[in-house]
């Protein structure tokens, strides 16, 4: 006589949710998982936790990580260098200096136009714009009142840099010295060096 | 080797003597008449200094070209303070206000980018499907070993000049008009009357111009009537015997 284990329901979610993270070639969010799966958010997380638990670094090659507003598979970092030497990965190599302080400028004030990038660096951002919106980190979003095209990031970007959103990003105002700061900075040096 | 530091730059001028530092601070809070500093001076010196250097620090080029323009534009201003610009209303302390902003703005977001590029260094064991990813490529196979002769001879095939290409069917044909002359007097001694366009529909283009000069001619000989009902309808030709 065959044994037959009382199923959680939970469990079918699951495995539904892995079927689906498997196949989406891009996060999905609780509400698209739901919407896909005909069940309640609350059940679809109930459900996201339990895969988490099974699909987490050390105890399976495969990781469950909320990424760019949804969830989504990645290879363990333990796989690392075999996945290395399987694949290329042309978005995020080789970005230059300028590319990434466009893409910190958009990232932080996006929607935002390539006249106004300029301004901020002080250099034209047409080849740097270009080139990040050929990788995928940055798309058009729309265009000012003038006319200029403005941009904002991907949802590519957030994968990339490992974010589940933009606020995660840090505050700006905690990365450098506002212009007060600099200015009595410069003065104090000076002060110093004429004593 | 150490950077270039363009704020410890030391000066030698007629009118300041020490760190560019300083001056440049002199100059904010309106201690120094710049219209005295001679920007060239300031130039040279960091040239000089960037010529002991075996190596370009462009780092700090970027940070000594965005404060000398910056003096610049300051000194610009104070040796015009007559003229009606459009930056008339900007005075001296905020024009150094508003470079002091800038600045800080961009010192964000170049720390924002460094950031960034920290973030990616820690996420680069991080591997996940990004739409279709490019296989790695295949390592180049060398060569196998080669006869040197056959390469030569590849060489010398492209070396070869190539035979003049032919511009032949380029070339007009002008029949003369006699002939048509005679082809024409030739087909009224047969019949009373023909259609012109039925009888040069076979002929290049050139050859029924010619033979259009020819219809013209016989009909300034009186040789020959024409009938046409309408512009580009068909056009009949008879004998006028």
């Amino acid at each position: 006589m065959s044994l037959r284990l009382v199923e959680n329901p939970v469990d079918r979610l699951a495995r539904a949710i892995e079927a689906m993270l498997v196949i989406a070639p891009a996060p999905l969010s609780i509400e698209e998982l739901a919407a896909a799966a005909e069940d309640e958010n609350e059940r679809v997380e109930t459900a996201l936790g339990l895969l988490a638990s099974r699909y987490r670094e050390g105890r399976s090659g495969i990781v469950l990580e909320h990424v760019a507003g949804g969830y989504a598979f990645r290879a363990s970092r333990e796989a690392a260098e075999a996945c290395a030497r399987l694949v290329e990965r042309p978005v995020q190599r080789g970005l230059s200096q300028p590319a990434l302080e466009t893409l910190a400028v958009v990232a932080y004030l996006g929607p935002v136009s390539r006249p106004e990038i300029a301004r901020i660096r002080g250099v034209a951002a047409d080849s740097a714009v270009a080139g990040l919106v050929e990788r995928g980190l940055i798309a058009e979003a729309g265009r000012e009142e003038g006319g200029a095209v403005r941009y904002r990031t991907t949802p590519i970007f957030e994968r990339v840099f490992g974010l589940a959103g933009l606020s995660e990003l840090p505050r700006l105002d905690d990365l450098a010295e506002g212009a007060e700061d600099l200015r009595e900075r410069l003065e104090e040096v000076a002060g110093r060096r004429g004593a | 080797m150490n950077a270039v530091a363009v704020r410890d730059l030391d000066l030698d001028l007629d009118a300041f003597e020490g760190p560019f530092d300083l001056l440049l601070t002199l100059v904010l809070r309106d201690e120094l008449e710049l219209a005295d500093v001679e920007v060239a001076g300031v130039v040279l010196a960091f040239v000089e200094r960037l010529a002991e250097r075996t190596s370009a620090d462009l780092e700090a080029c970027g940070e000594f070209l965005v404060l000398i323009a910056a003096l610049l534009e300051l000194k610009a201003r104070g040796l015009f303070p007559e003229e009606e610009l459009a930056f008339d209303d900007l005075d001296p302390e905020e024009a150094a206000g508003e470079l002091a902003e800038r600045l800080a703005l961009y010192r964000r977001f170049k720390a924002a980018a460094g950031w960034l590029e920290q973030r990616l260094e820690g996420e680069s064991d991080r591997y996940f499907r990004l739409g279709p990813a490019p296989l790695a490529p295949v390592p180049q196979r060398p060569l196998e070993p080669q006869d040197p002769s056959e390469l030569a001879g590849a060489l010398r095939a492209l070396a070869a000049e190539p035979p003049e290409p032919s511009l032949r069917h380029l070339e007009l044909h002008f029949p003369p008009v006699s002939l048509f002359l005679e082809r024409f007097r030739a087909v009224l001694r047969r019949r009373r009357q023909f259609e012109f366009d039925s009888e040069v529909r076979s002929l290049s283009r050139v050859e029924q111009a010619v033979a259009f000069l020819a219809l013209l001619e016989l009909r300034k000989a009186e040789e020959i009537k024409l009938g046409q009902p309408a512009p580009f309808e068909p056009i009949t030709v008879w004998s006028a015997a």
